[in-house]
This record gives structure tokens, C-alpha cells and sequence, in this order.
């Protein structure tokens, strides 16, 4: 091929563009790693080695779901840690959804991560890989954040984001097979405000894309052409689903010394769903050897804009829901826990150990699902509610 | 004019990476002391004092309530029926 003096000149100017594009990040990169440097007083660390494990158990509007779970944190060196973490939840399920129009079921859910930390001056960076199988569902995700202390450690940034892949599939039917992806994006901080007061912002948005429906639930409609007077139809959610969630907390230790926590949430989708949540916890130590914890939280929730309890006809409009996630209603939570930390006689090797119980109730109070399972006639049957106890036994070990 | 324009982007960074990285140029110095730190060191002031107890609690949230994000566990969806 014959290269022309304009075309040599041109590739010359192009050679000297990307020479100086690259000078110039070189230098701004070595530029703002300095400055880091110069501001960076004192190293952070990486949090301590440690190892749960923990049997959880939910029970509660016909649903029991129980299992252990399996946290490893070990540190390689100064600066690199991993973690491991292992879930199962197995499932029995005969709850209002399914007993309206199905058989009750159970499955099992496992899901495993894995995760790196590294330690850069005064910047934790973490790269985690999650995977969640079940028989009709298999989700995997990655995840990556970035938090920096900066200000006299005063104040932590902190960057993340992540993207999932999901394969929904549906039992009993083999040619059944959907996906979905997600992606988040999110950005924090944490303030120390005063010796025995911090407060934490954090901002998230996630975005989900395809097969968003739950395969095996149905809307139901007026139908008088049938003697039960109602029709059942699959649902149809849109493809899309965009949300925004913010959230504050504040964490203050009290004179005797005592913690107090408060975190507040408020989140909007493009569904038109708008919830809000308000948590109060508080932790209070009994010697050296307990520490009990209290919490209460409030959530309230409104509808999904193509949510309805009963639709009018079959097809009555472009996307259908009768998911009471997806209706408006509240729950509350009332939670108490109770750790033990063991006496150095019972440890392993003598690392410190501790064993905790956790108890939350949750009763949530439904404003337009209605029970269909209760007498009332279509349409007229009584609001849905129901409440849930939740169980946690854990022995947490730091070697 | 080529110089000018990495001069001023050569400002605008250090305007930049200082605010993010010292807040040198607000001239305010952190106004919590290390040794003034020790209540907020004690580890009953973690909020992730039990982080496996906390991953299990987002979890049940968030299968069975529509909001999703800033639960400061990573989340990541699930096929909860």
C-alpha cells in the first residue's frame, strides 16, 4: 500500500494527538495520586478476620422458610482480604398467592459469594461475585465498591456499583425460559459530626431490564361467564423498572454508654411506587459479657401504577398485577436481640467468640389485596394481614 | 491556546481533587480529634456489628416489600415467590 505525504502528515498529527492525550493523563493521574498522598496522614485497615455461623428461620402468612448461612473473613496480609459466604433458605410455601390458585410447594435456594478486598493507602477497594440458584431461578451478580477516608478520617466516600444477570425459568413447564440483567449504581457518605455522633448518606439507583414477572401468579378479573364469577389471567409487567432509593443515619453513643441508631429511607420507582422506612435501634452492654439490642421500624408503601385487586375484564389494560408486594399496605417490625460474649475458657484457641439471638416480629397490614381465600364474596372479601416471626441464632468467631 | 486549555484543566483538577481529597481550600480542619474518638471506636457503635444477622435481614425485606437499594448490604435480587 502506498502511503501519501497527507496521509503520512495526517498519521503523524494523530501519533502527536494520542501522545499528548497520554501525557497528560499520566500526569494528572500522578498528579491526583500524589495529592492523595499528601492528604493521606495515617493508613486505614482492613476490618478484622472473623467467622459466622448462623441458623436463620422465617414463619409467618403460611410461608416457612429456614436454613444456615456461613460467613468466612480471613485477611491475606495488610492489605488484602477475603471473604466467602454460603446461604441456603428452604422453602415451604402455602401462602395466600398460592393457596388462591395453585398447590403449596417448596424448593431450596442457595446462594454463595466471594469477595477481595484491597487496601490502598487510605482506600478500600472490594470486588464481590454472588450467585443464587434455585430450581426455577438463577441469578449472578457482581459487585464492586470503592470507599475512601479522607478529612483527618472524618469523612469515608464511598462508590459502588453492580450488575446481575438473572435466568428465570418455570417449574413443570421445560420450554419456559426468561431473563432479566440489573444494574445499581450508588454513592455514600459517612460524616463524624461530633465525638459521639455520625451520620451516613447514601444514594442508589437501580435499573432492571426484561422479564421482570413472577411466572406463576395471576390477576383476576369480573367474569360472569363462569359460576365463580371471576377469571384468572397471567400477569404482565412492563420490561423496565428504574428506582432511586436515599437513606440517612445517624449513630449516637449515649453517656452511659449506650448506642442509638436511626435510619430513614425514602424510595420511588418508575411503577409509581413510593415507600418510606424508619428504623430505630438501640444497643445497650451489661457488663463485659452481654449486649442487648432493641429495634423498631416502620414501612408504608404505595401501589404499583397497574396494580389492582380486582380488574374490571380480562385484558383490561397493558400491564396487570395482583402481587401484594406490589399493592399499598405497611408493616412494622418489632425486634429484640441478645449477644453473649463467651468466656475465654470456652474459646477455641482462645480467639473471642460470642453467640447472639435475634427476634423480629413483622406484621404487615395490607390497604387494597384482599384475602381471597376469605368468605365476603369477589371483590368484598376482608383486606389481607398477616404477621411474621423471624429468628436468628449465630456464633460469631474473631481469630 | 493548547497550553492554556491544559493549563486551566490542569487547575480545574487540582481545584478538584483537593476538595475531594483535603477540603484545603475551605481552610476547615477536622474538628474531631483521633484521641477524641474512643465513643465512637467502641464496637457497640458499629451498625455492622453483625453483618451476617444484617445480610439475613435485608434479605427478608426485600423479598417481601418493594423498595430496593441504599440497604448498605450490596442486595442483589432474588426469586422469591
Amino acid at each position: 500500500m502506498v502511503v501519501t505525504s497527507e496521509q503520512n502528515e495526517f498519521i503523524i498529527k494523530i501519533e502527536n494527538v494520542i501522545a499528548k492525550v497520554y501525557r497528560y493523563l499520566l500526569i494528572n493521574t500522578v498528579f491526583l495520586l500524589s495529592l492523595l498522598a499528601v492528604f493521606s496522614v495515617s493508613a486505614a485497615v482492613l476490618d478484622a478476620d472473623r467467622a459466622d455461623v448462623l441458623y436463620h428461620s422465617y414463619d409467618g402468612g403460611g410461608m416457612k422458610i429456614d436454613g444456615p448461612a456461613i460467613l468466612l473473613r480471613k485477611k491475606a496480609s495488610e492489605s488484602v482480604a477475603f471473604s466467602a459466604y454460603y446461604y441456603v433458605d428452604m422453602i415451604s410455601s402455602a401462602s395466600v398467592d398460592v393457596m388462591s390458585t395453585a398447590s403449596p410447594y417448596s424448593e431450596e435456594r442457595i446462594e454463595g459469594q466471594l469477595g477481595i478486598e484491597y487496601l490502598l493507602d487510605k482506600s478500600v477497594i472490594a470486588f464481590t461475585l454472588r450467585q443464587s440458584d434455585e430450581s426455577d431461578y438463577l441469578s449472578k451478580s457482581f459487585n464492586l465498591n470503592i470507599s475512601h477516608d479522607t478529612f483527618g478520617d472524618l469523612t469515608n466516600l464511598n462508590l459502588g456499583l453492580a450488575f446481575g444477570d438473572n435466568e428465570i425459568g418455570r417449574n413443570g413447564d421445560e420450554n419456559f425460559e426468561e431473563h432479566s440483567q440489573q444494574f445499581r449504581i450508588r454513592a455514600g457518605i459517612n460524616q463524624i459530626i461530633t465525638r459521639n455522633l455520625t451520620l451516613g448518606l447514601t444514594f442508589e439507583a437501580v435499573a432492571d431490564e426484561g422479564y421482570l414477572n413472577n411466572p406463576y401468579r395471576t390477576v383476576r378479573y369480573i367474569d360472569n361467564s363462569v359460576p365463580s364469577g371471576v377469571g384468572y389471567q397471567s400477569e404482565v409487567y412492563p420490561q423496565t423498572r428504574n428506582s432511586f432509593a436515599s437513606k440517612l443515619s445517624l449513630s449516637y453513643y449515649l453517656p452511659y454508654r449506650a448506642a442509638l441508631f436511626v435510619n430513614a429511607r425514602h424510595f420511588s420507582d418508575s411503577w409509581e411506587i413510593d415507600s418510606n422506612d424508619v428504623e430505630f435501634g438501640y444497643r445497650h452492654p451489661l457488663g463485659n459479657t452481654l449486649e442487648l439490642e432493641f429495634k423498631v421500624r416502620f414501612y408504608q408503601q404505595t401501589q404499583a401504577s397497574f396494580y389492582s385487586d380486582l380488574f374490571p375484564y380480562q385484558d383490561a389494560q397493558n400491564y396487570l398485577a395482583r402481587d401484594k408486594e406490589l399493592s399499598a399496605f405497611s408493616d412494622i417490625t418489632l425486634g429484640m436481640g441478645i449477644t453473649y460474649v463467651l468466656p475465654k475458657k470456652y474459646s477455641i484457641a482462645d480467639w473471642d467468640s460470642e453467640v447472639s439471638f435475634q427476634w423480629d416480629h413483622i406484621a404487615f397490614d395490607y390497604d387494597n389485596f384482599r384475602d381471597p381465600t376469605a368468605e365476603g364474596g369477589i371483590g368484598a372479601e376482608p383486606f389481607y394481614g398477616f404477621s411474621a416471626n423471624v429468628i436468628r441464632v449465630f456464633f460469631s468467631l474473631y481469630f | 491556546m493548547k497550553h492554556n486549555i491544559i493549563k486551566f484543566s490542569n487547575l480545574l483538577v487540582l481545584v478538584l481533587g483537593s476538595q475531594l481529597f483535603g477540603c484545603a481550600q475551605l481552610s476547615i480542619e477536622p474538628w474531631v480529634k483521633p484521641y477524641e474518638r474512643q465513643h465512637l471506636a467502641d464496637p457497640i457503635m458499629r451498625a455492622n456489628r453483625h453483618p451476617i444477622a444484617n445480610m439475613h435481614v435485608a434479605h427478608v425485606y426485600e423479598a417481601r416489600e418493594s423498595a430496593r437499594g441504599s440497604e448498605s448490604t450490596g442486595g442483589g435480587g432474588c426469586g422469591c415467590n
